[in-house]
């Protein structure tokens, strides 16, 4: 049975606050009864709490699919990117060295790539993914367009992310400040790998904006500038 | 004889805490439960509806109880993992007493036979002693029928004023205050209220972490406008993302609250009708506040100024808010003044007792509402009602059918009742759901006084850290071999519902209190059949009192998904019997209650809220020339209280296996100290050494340090066992330390598990 069609995926890091709730759910779901396909990130520990939940995006055209010379990933057509599949798979890793998001893990006892597959026993009947059941800050939600669009109105769902060249549209939906999609309408991955991304990457809102606007270096937003040690 | 029996390793070896993980039936994909049983975590104060499945009297796993109408199918990964504490290696299936002659500490006996030597050691301490030699600890993650009977047990079996519990380090300051403010203590309404208002000012939670939940009802909030203030020491999960942050040095935070509330009145962002109609007090408060300048508060605070005129400014001119607090503020030596003071911020606006505005202290403990209103702590009999009040006195002492001068008077805290075992006037102890040696502060005392006391007998399911001092362990049960109900953070009374069995020799907690009365011979009004009795005859108890459950009943809680207290069987006005839905949102104008008599809105006799002066002292032990950095401690998401179940799952061990000294880059790299290094840290009590996490997410001048860990990783060796002179809380979040770099790994590493 397919996934509803009119049930979408949506990350919202913004809220994220890294409790793991969706990693240790993620162990509980029966398709991977004992392995997590969830990644929490965080960005970087030192200087920010900022995680991030990474689950498959379930691309459109799926670069794992697309560079597997087994054939061993599927697309399905509810738009769900499988894991792969046993008899096909060889291991090679392939998969895992192109995925732009990073999401695909081999598991070298059983050789085998496993990933997300949004929890696919549960999705497939209309149940939330184990992830955006249990995730207390909804970082990730499970539901419908308009769901998302009355909870959340201070955000919108983006889809599209260029990759230097490669623009990939995908199932799941990253939501970003409603200002910023009517700006630009994709997230720009490549360019916040730059050398120095903190800034923009991991924002911290100490004062009101008129004030924290004035601001420009990382050491003028530290809170604790004017704690003598 | 309360000395460990046997080197503190041996007993590890074989009581653990070893890790539980899924394995067989709980690991197959292809193991369909047999049922899913409808309750809640066994954890936290948030109480989330969660389904445990289960299958040969075994849970092995869990599914989202998405209809439960507080949180909906979340849950943090304790909530996750819960189901991994059942069928686990350290179980105690039967009775255990302490045998140095045993490899390892403890012998099994028969249950009848360690019941009657409990019994015959309890008669024998009181025929020599007299009843007051004997001391009790209950705990606030038991079921309110438990805490209900601990409470009669006491007073009417024991016939001991000492009794007292664990939410004496958790809810006191937020219950005093709000007993000196409002006359009843409670959160004012249900946290879906919170969306749509304008300010959330978090002061001193960690609601990521302690109260995962609600940081979904924070981020709806802000989705529909609210602005929300997060005031703590570390950049928490919650305070990264905030709309304003205060930075506030550990212990300041009653002059924070004066020096909003002084700039609130220079600018007259007050509500005058309200302060006028429905207060008193408000101006020996403002004169208080008067010396609270900007500048000054600033300065004492380490918050900037321009953050506190904001934060008054935002707060000032809302029209709508809420404020909550938890034990940042409340752990304090003046924990019930810093309640106290954000009690003054929120009636002085006259934001409360409305659809979008209101107050709340986010509670702990799985029951730490409904474990402090019904009897377990030293100065309250059931319904909130006062030990030392005469008519009260009467009351209960009718529904008990006794003579009210048989009724024992006030006992004392968890802490003090430690220093009566000290002094040698308390000489045996009987605990339940707590565990001191961890969690009380200055815990090389309460070792001390442990090892004192002629006879000890504890209930427990697992052999906590405390409990490796009994001459008795009764094996107890976990939350789903049994039923009763709970009070959840919103005052929403819940029901928990046995999914299994006790296993072996194991019994349910209320039958074991009920064994020991029959063992010694008193059994009168301890022959409850069920928890169902138990909460018949609460409900009678309660009648009346400021916690009135008389109208709640099992079939009630589980029609409405909870009912909120107080749940009257007769109207409070007329009489009448009355079928009453509960009282989800408190303080409505034109509210009836039964002190007030409609009066006001408000629990004293005139219905007025009354303003404290809420005065700022320095912390006992503040940081000092010899101990310049601030010491706090707290908790983290995947451990619960002093551990004696989390640290016994595995994935939750895995996700953070030791504690870590959290210390910002600046103070670390004036130490030479870098990113899990081996630190020595050291305060006026003891001294600790854990790994350094070095980041720049707490102010430069303080570390912090989770409390979940026993033994020599065990933060509450360096804490000071200070007490705020009005509710005996602990004050944990705060003292002066200093630290520097270990030469090396401390011994423990190479012997112990991280958990253990």
């Amino acid at each position: 049975m397919p996934k509803p069609e009119h049930l979408y995926f949506f990350i919202d890091p913004n809220r994220c606050i890294g409790c793991q709730a969706c990693v240790q759910a993620c162990t509980e779901c029966d398709t991977h009864r004992g392995h997590s396909m969830i990644h929490l990130e965080f960005v970087e520990r030192s200087r920010s709490v900022q995680t991030v939940p990474v689950v498959c995006m379930h691309c459109e055209q799926p670069t794992c699919a697309e560079v597997c010379p087994a054939d061993a990933i599927k697309r399905t057509e509810d738009g769900i990117v499988q894991s792969a599949r046993k008899p096909r798979c060889i291991a090679c890793g392939n998969c895992v060295l192109a995925c732009p998001f990073g999401v695909p893990e081999l598991y070298d006892d059983r050789q085998i790539m496993m990933k997300c597959d949004m929890c696919y026993d549960r999705s497939s009947i209309g149940k939330k993914p184990m992830c955006a059941a249990v995730c207390p800050s909804q970082a990730l939600f499970f539901g419908t367009r308009e769901q998302i669009a009355q909870l959340r109105p201070m955000s919108s769902p983006i889809n599209r992310f260029q990759f230097g060249n490669q623009t990939i549209t995908t199932r799941v939906f990253t939501m970003v400040p409603r200002t910023l999609k009517d700006r630009q309408p994709w997230v720009d991955v490549t360019a916040a790998m730059d050398d120095h991304p903190f800034d923009r990457a991991v924002m911290l809102r100490l004062l009101p904006p008129d004030v924290a606007a004035t601001t420009v270096s990382t050491d003028a937003v530290d809170p604790f500038g004017g704690v003598a040690v | 004889m309360a000395t460990i029996p046997v080197d503190d390793r041996r007993i590890t070896e074989r009581f653990g805490p070893h890790l539980s993980a899924p394995t067989g039936q709980r690991l197959s994909t292809s193991v369909e439960p047999e049922r899913l049983v409808k309750t809640h975590c066994c954890f936290c104060g948030q109480q989330c509806g969660i389904q445990l499945k289960v299958r040969h009297n075994s849970v092995i796993g869990f599914e989202p109880w998405e209809e439960f109408p507080f949180n909906r199918g979340m849950l943090c990964p304790k909530g996750v993992k819960r189901y991994l504490q059942g069928a686990h290696p350290d179980r105690l299936t039967t009775a255990v007493r302490r045998d140095p002659s045993a490899p390892h500490g403890f012998s099994a006996l028969k249950y009848e036979e360690a019941i009657a030597d409990v019994a015959g050691e309890i008669d024998r301490i009181q025929r020599t002693y007299g009843h007051h030699a004997i001391g009790m600890l209950g705990g606030a993650s038991l079921t309110t029928e438990k805490t209900y009977l601990l409470g009669k047990f006491a007073r009417v079996c024991l016939r001991t004023p000492y009794i007292d519990y664990n939410g004496r380090l958790c809810m006191v300051s937020a219950g005093a205050a709000n007993k000196k403010a409002f006359g009843i203590d409670r959160t004012t309404n249900p946290w879906s209220d919170m969306v749509g208002t304008d300010v959330i000012w978090v002061a001193g939670s960690n609601v990521a972490e302690c109260s995962p939940i609600t940081t979904n009802y924070l981020w709806q909030a802000r989705e529909q406008g609210a602005k929300i203030i997060v005031q703590d020491p570390r950049i928490t999960p919650a305070a990264r993302t905030c709309d304003l942050y205060l930075p506030v040095k550990p212990g300041r935070d009653a002059a924070l609250f004066a020096g909003v509330l002084q700039l609130m009145i220079e600018h007259d962002w007050l509500d005058r009708d309200f302060i006028d109609e429905l207060t008193l007090g408000f101006d020996e408060v403002a004169a208080y506040c008067r010396q609270w300048t900007p500048a000054r508060t600033a300065d004492v605070t380490g918050v900037p100024e321009r953050s506190i005129r904001q934060a008054a400014e935002w707060w000032g001119t809302a029209s709508a808010s809420f404020l909550f607090h938890a034990r940042g503020i409340e752990h304090h030596s003046n924990g019930v003044q810093n309640a106290l003071g954000t009690i003054n911020l929120v009636l002085a606006s006259g934001r409360i007792g409305k659809p979008k505005s209101g107050y709340g202290t986010i509670v702990g403990q799985g029951n730490g509402q409904g474990g402090r209103e019904h009897g377990q702590k030293a100065d309250q009999l059931p319904g909130w009602r006062d030990i030392s009040n005469p008519e009260h006195r009467q009351y209960i002492a009718g529904v008990w059918n006794i003579d009210e001068k048989d009724l024992p008077g006030p006992g004392v805290d968890a802490y003090e009742l430690f220093r009566k075992i000290d002094a040698g006037e308390i000489k045996g102890l009987l605990s339940i759901c707590f565990n001191p040696k961890v969690s009380l502060p200055d815990n090389t005392f309460i070792t001390r006084c442990l090892e004192k006391l002629e006879f000890y007998v504890a209930i427990d399911f697992f052999l906590n850290d405390t409990a490796r001092h009994a001459d008795i362990v009764l094996p107890g049960s976990l939350h789903e071999e049994d039923e009763g109900t709970v009070t959840q953070v919103e005052c929403r009374v819940i029901k928990i519902n046995k999914a299994v069995d006790c296993p072996g020799e194991a019994r349910q907690d209320w039958r074991i209190i009920q064994d020991i009365a029959r063992a010694l011979g008193r059994p009168h009004g301890f022959t409850f059949e069920s928890p169902r009795e138990i909460f018949d005859e609460l409900r009678i108890a309660s009648k009346g009192g400021v916690a009135d459950y008389s109208g709640i009943t099992y079939e009630k809680i589980e029609q409405q998904m909870g009912v909120f207290w107080p749940c009257y069987s007769e109207d409070p006005q007329t009489g009448r019997p009355i079928d009453h839905p509960g009282t989800p949102r408190l303080f409505e104008r034109g509210s009836y209650n039964p002190i007030a008599k409609g009066t006001g809105p408000f629990y004293f006799p005139d219905g007025k809220a009354r303003f404290n002066v809420a005065e700022y002292q320095p912390p006992v032990d503040d940081a000092s020339d010899e101990y310049p950095i601030f010491l706090t401690t707290g908790r983290v998401v995947s451990q619960f209280l002093s551990g004696t179940q989390t640290r016994r799952i595995a994935p939750l061990v895995n996700q953070y296996p030791e504690p870590r000294i959290e210390m910002h880059a600046r103070l670390a790299s004036k130490f030479g100290i870098e990113d899990g290094d081996w630190t020595i840290v050291e305060t006026r009590r003891g001294a600790i050494t854990l790994r350094a996490m070095v980041v720049t997410t707490i102010r430069p001048d303080t570390i912090f340090i989770p409390y979940h860990w026993p033994g020599q990783k065990s933060v509450n060796q360096l804490t000071v066992a200070a007490q705020d002179p009005i509710s005996k809380i602990p004050q944990y979040k705060v003292c002066g330390c200093r630290f520097r770099k270990a030469d090396g790994p401390p011994e423990y590493v190479a012997v112990l598990e991280p958990q253990q």
